[in-house]
Formats: structure tokens, C-alpha cells, sequence
């Protein structure tokens, strides 16, 4: 039953469009799927390999970028992107692994966030390129439903899934766990760390840039601020990944369905406007306290008050 | 056949020096004991011949190849094996997964690196604790993981540091038939540092002696347990102790 339950899931939300959802909801579907790739991209340097990072927006708005800016200067659909964005983001992946992959801890969730910072201030400034505060806005949209855009992002989601659960089960994984639990250790066991190390950014940065590139292509606009931000895409992808458990396979895909609704609801709240900031930090810091792992790292405690009694007594 | 040798090796940590020109050699087959006082330089030596540091003067040699600037995970390939003193288990891995992990070395195939786990596992006597979370052993099985991590990478030598400190009697003689089944069974080369006299007398066929980042002695361990200057080294230490 369990080793079916992803196909299961899989096979219901492909029917979901034929249910006659109204177009809000399927957005939020949409922007869950989403949310959930970049989780899961995260999941795999900062969960498994156990490399915090705090720059990710970088990734993403490079993936959105390079859609938006083949559709610009070269005039042809913003979704050659996506198989564009594989390249620019290994590459920027090596670039960004190698300014801050000899750091460790601390030091290297610093350096990515002054990177994500430096990529934002550049797609500002390179005005010629990029179009500045301006942003890079599709004329023509490829659907009008969100039906197709929901299947195109079910697929990059459940093969994200799939890549990540292939490459955890493989050496591949075993040394990302090695690295996160004991980088000296892994390395005189034979782990060229560094190396592995860079391959585990370059995934987790290519698919987070696959996301990005979606995005360009659902929102049909871009600018800086939307896809190079540290709060709402840097911050907010460790938050997912927090709230639904690290180092875990569903814990990604948990966490962004709490947010997306979670932010939701706050922001649909009367009267609170900006507060919806404070309101997640809260959150944050309560999951932190009282379930370190995740929903599903800890839900054998969370369901522990309800199935307890019947165990023990 | 000399697999290390160590030539005129110095390590300075800042105006500390952790070891003053030491050489020695490891041959083919041998069980070399390395032994002195604490803070004599031991751990420091197996960091330099594992490639965790570079020496600051002198060379480490495998096979007649100057190693002293390879990193650790180079020399694990070329067959150099390690434990720690303080041991460093892959904390939330269960024990088999530990083990896998380094069998990794020699093979991309998840199926023959768990077989190969598997084998030094019931080498080992960690067997029945294959599926427990490595941070939940036991310090003597721990001493034991670090053993069969090493193991698993297929070395053709092994560096053990101080793998019988703090066991208790019955662990220890477990540990001592595990080391002698390494070299007979697996014919790897074992250098060892132990503070366990009895231990290091009994299973070294030569030791070499440090203090204070010098070397003082080196011989059979009936030659060492009758010189001079280690019996001062020691005694000396007991008495400041
Ligand atoms: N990384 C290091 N930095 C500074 N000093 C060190 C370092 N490693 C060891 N030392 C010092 O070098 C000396 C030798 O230490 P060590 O090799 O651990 O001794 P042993 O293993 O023989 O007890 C000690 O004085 C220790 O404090
Ligand atoms: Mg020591």
C-alpha cells in the first residue's frame, strides 16, 4: 500500500482538472505543485547533504530569467527555458559551489544569501539584458485555462520525485547523507567531498531553476523583486521544508501545501495586511519548538495523543 | 616489502611542534604499534599519513609514491584505511548503512555494496546490530564500527587509534582476536596506536616509541619493555600524573 501511495496521489490529482474546480483553486493547486519542486530541490542539498542554504531565489530567478529573456532578445517561446535553464544553472551552480562550497555551517548559509542578494541587485541593474525594474512580460500566453499549465507542473513534480527518490537510494544519496552527518569522517572513508558536494548543489539548483522557469511562464511576468526575493522565495523555500520535515521525501510536498494555504488564509484574514510576515514567523518558530522534524518527520507525535491511549493502557 | 614510510616528518601547529623530524617505516604484513605518552603526537602522525594535514616538513611515501599532499579520500582509494580516536559514526544511519556507505568505494552497485557490508558486519560481530541507529551503540560496539567502516573500504592498510580505550576486559579480548583476524584472514597491514601496554605488547610485532613529537625508540616490544628511556618516558609521565 505505501510503496503505491505516490502513484495513487499521482492518479487522482491527473483528475483533478475533469472535477470543475474554479480557476482560484486550481492556481493554489498550481502554486502548490510548484512550491513543492522547489522543496524538494531543496531538500536534497539542505535536508540531505546537509548544506543550509539561504540564497535558493537565486536559482529560481536565474530559471525565470532565462525563459523570459530567450522570449525577449531571441523571440522564441519563453518554455525553452526549461530545457535551457538545465545548462545556465549547472553552470551557475558550479560558479555559486565553487565561491561557497569550502565554507562550511554558518558560513556557507551566509554566502548564499549574499549571493541571492548580489543576483537580485544585478537583474536591476543590467537593464539592457534584463529589462531592470521593468521586468520581462509575455505579450502573447501559450493557454488561457490553467488546465495544461497544472498538468505541466504535475509532470515536473512527480519526475522531480522520482529523480530525487532514484538518486536517495543510490551511492549517490548514501553520500549526500555521509557528508550531512559527518563531513571529516566521509572524507577519510573515501567521499570526495567536495565533489559530491557540488553535484548535490548542481541538482538541487537545476530543479530549482526547472520551477523558476515554469514560473515565467504561468505568471507571464517577471521582475526582479517576484523571483530574486530573499523572503518570499529564499526564506520561504527553508520554511516549506521545515514545516513538512527535512531529509524526507514527502516533508517538501507536505510543507508546501501547509504554506501556500496557510499564506492564503492569513492574507484573505481582514485588517492584518502586512502583519501576514510576523504571522509565519510565529509559525516558523512554534514548529520549530514543538516538531523539529517536520509534520512528517514528527508525526508519530503529532498523532501520538489520539492513538497513545489505546497503545499503552 | 615497504607499503609507508615515513621520512623526516615535522608538523607545527602554530609555535607548537606536534612532531620534530620522525621517520619510520610500515612493512608488508606487519602489526607496527605506535605508542607514547598523551599529547606525544600520535593522532597528529596518522593525520599526516591519512592526509588531513600536510606535514610541514618531510614526506609520507605509499609504495614509493610521495603521498603527502593527497586528501584523505584519495588515499582511502589507493588503500589506506582509518579509525578515529574519538569515534565518528554517520550518526542517523543505522549501523549497515555506516558500513555501506564505505563499501561504496569500490562499487556503484547498491546490491554488492550491502553484500559487502553484510560480510564485515558478521566479521566484525556487529551483525545483530545492523539495523540500529548508529548513535544508539554502545561505546564498544561504536570502537567496533569504526573498525568495520574501514574495513568495508577494502584497505590494504589500516590505522587504528586507540581502538580498545575505554572497553572493559571482555571487550578488549573481543578486539584483540578481531585485529589479529584482520591481518591473518585479510592480510591488511595494521599500524595501531595504543595506550593499553599489555594490548600493544601482545599483538605489535614492532613499535615505535614517541614523546613529545620525538621519536625515542623503536623495536621488537621485548626490546622496547626493556629500554631506559621509554620506561622513563612513562614513568615520568605517571609520576606528573
Ligand atoms: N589541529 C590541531 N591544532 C593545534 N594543535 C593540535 C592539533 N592537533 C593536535 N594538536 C596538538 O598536538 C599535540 C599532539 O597531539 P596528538 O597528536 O593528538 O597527541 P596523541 O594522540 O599522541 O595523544 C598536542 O599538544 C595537541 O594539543
Ligand atoms: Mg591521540
Amino acid at each position: 500500500m505505501k510503496k503505491f501511495l505516490p502513484l495513487i496521489i499521482f492518479a487522482i490529482l491527473c483528475f483533478v482538472p475533469f472535477v470543475g474546480l474554479s480557476t482560484y483553486v486550481m492556481h493554489i493547486l498550481i502554486l502548490v505543485l510548484m512550491w513543492s519542486v522547489i522543496g524538494m530541490a531543496w531538500n536534497v542539498l539542505g535536508g540531505y547533504t546537509g548544506q543550509v542554504s539561504f540564497g535558493h531565489a537565486a536559482f529560481f530567478g536565474f530559471g525565470a530569467y532565462t525563459g523570459g529573456i530567450l522570449y525577449q532578445h531571441l523571440g522564441i517561446s519563453a518554455w525553452w527555458g526549461l530545457p535551457a535553464c538545465v545548462v545556465i544553472l549547472t553552470a551557475l551552480s558550479l560558479v555559486i559551489g565553487y565561491i561557497c562550497l569550502r565554507l562550511r555551517g554558518a558560513y556557507f548559509a551566509l554566502a548564499t544569501l549574499a549571493l541571492g542578494e548580489v543576483c537580485r541587485v544585478a537583474a536591476e541593474n543590467l537593464v539592457e539584458f534584463t529589462q531592470g525594474n521593468m521586468g520581462i512580460m509575455l505579450r502573447e500566453r501559450t493557454w488561457v485555462d490553467k488546465t495544461w499549465y497544472f498538468y505541466v507542473i504535475l509532470i515536473i513534480a512527480a519526475s522531480t520525485y522520482m529523480l530525487i527518490k532514484l538518486v536517495m537510494e543510490s551511492k549517490l544519496g548514501y553520500y549526500f547523507v555521509a557528508i550531512r552527518e559527518d563531513q571529516d569522517a566521509a572524507e577519510s572513508l573515501g567521499i570526495n567531498t567536495t565533489f559530491y558536494k557540488t553535484i548535490s548543489l548542481c541538482l538541487s539548483g537545476v530543479l530549482t531553476g526547472v520551477a523558476g522557469a515554469f514560473y515565467m511562464n504561468y505568471m507571464g511576468y517577471i521582475d526582479p523583486a517576484t523571483v530574486f526575493p530573499l523572503s518570499e522565495v529564499s526564506i520561504a523555500v527553508v520554511m516549506v521544508v521545515m514545516v513538512g520535515g527535512a531529509a524526507t521525501f514527502w516533508g517538501p510536498i507536505v510543507g508546501a501545501l501547509i504554506m501556500v494555504f496557510l499564506a492564503e488564509v492569513i492574507r484573505s484574514l481582514p485588517h492584518i495586511g502586512a502583519a501576514h510576515q510576523t504571522i509565519f514567523g510565529i509559525i516558523l518558530i512554534l514548529i520549530i519548538m514543538f516538531l523539529p522534524n517536520g509534520v512528517v518527520g514528527d508525526f508519530g507525535k503529532l498523532i501520538k495523543p489520539f492513538v497513545g491511549r489505546r497503545t499503552s493502557s | 616489502m615497504t607499503l609507508i614510510e615515513v621520512k623526516n616528518v615535522s608538523k607545527q601547529f602554530g609555535g607548537l611542534a606536534a612532531l620534530t623530524d620522525v621517520s619510520f617505516v610500515l612493512n608488508k604484513g606487519e602489526i607496527l604499534g605506535l605508542i607514547g605518552p598523551n599529547g606525544a603526537g600520535k593522532t597528529t602522525m596518522f593525520n599526516i599519513v591519512n592526509g588531513f594535514y600536510p606535514p610541514t616538513k618531510g614526506d609520507v611515501f605509499l609504495k614509493g609514491q610521495r603521498v603527502s599532499h593527497l586528501k584523505p579520500h584519495t588515499l582511502c582509494k589507493l588503500g589506506v584505511a582509518r579509525t578515529f580516536q574519538v569515534v565518528r559514526p554517520l550518526q542517523r544511519m543505522t549501523t549497515l548503512d555506516n558500513v555501506i556507505t564505505s563499501a561504496f568505494i569500490r562499487t556503484k552497485s547498491k546490491s554488492h555494496a550491502e553484500e559487502i557490508a553484510i560480510e564485515i558486519l558478521k566479521f566484525t560481530g556487529l551483525y545483530d546490530d545492523r539495523m540500529v541507529i548508529s548513535k544508539g551503540l554502545p561505546l564498544g560496539k561504536r570502537k567496533r564500527l569504526e573498525i568495520a567502516r574501514a574495513l568495508a573500504t577494502h584497505p590494504e592498510i589500516l590505522l587504528l587509534d586507540e581502538s580498545f580505550a575505554g572497553l572493559n576486559p571482555t571487550e578488549i579480548n573481543d578486539q584483540i582476536q578481531i585485529v589479529k583476524k584482520i591481518r591473518t584472514e585479510k592480510e591488511i597491514t595494521i599500524l595501531i596506536i595504543e595506550h593499553h601496554m599489555k594490548v600493544i605488547m601482545s599483538i605489535s610485532d614492532r613499535i615505535v616509541v614517541l614523546n613529545y613529537g620525538q621519536k625515542i625508540a623503536e623495536g621488537t616490544p621485548a626490546e622496547i619493555g626493556h629500554n631506559p628511556i621509554v620506561i622513563e618516558a612513562y614513568l615520568g609521565e605517571e609520576h606528573s600524573a
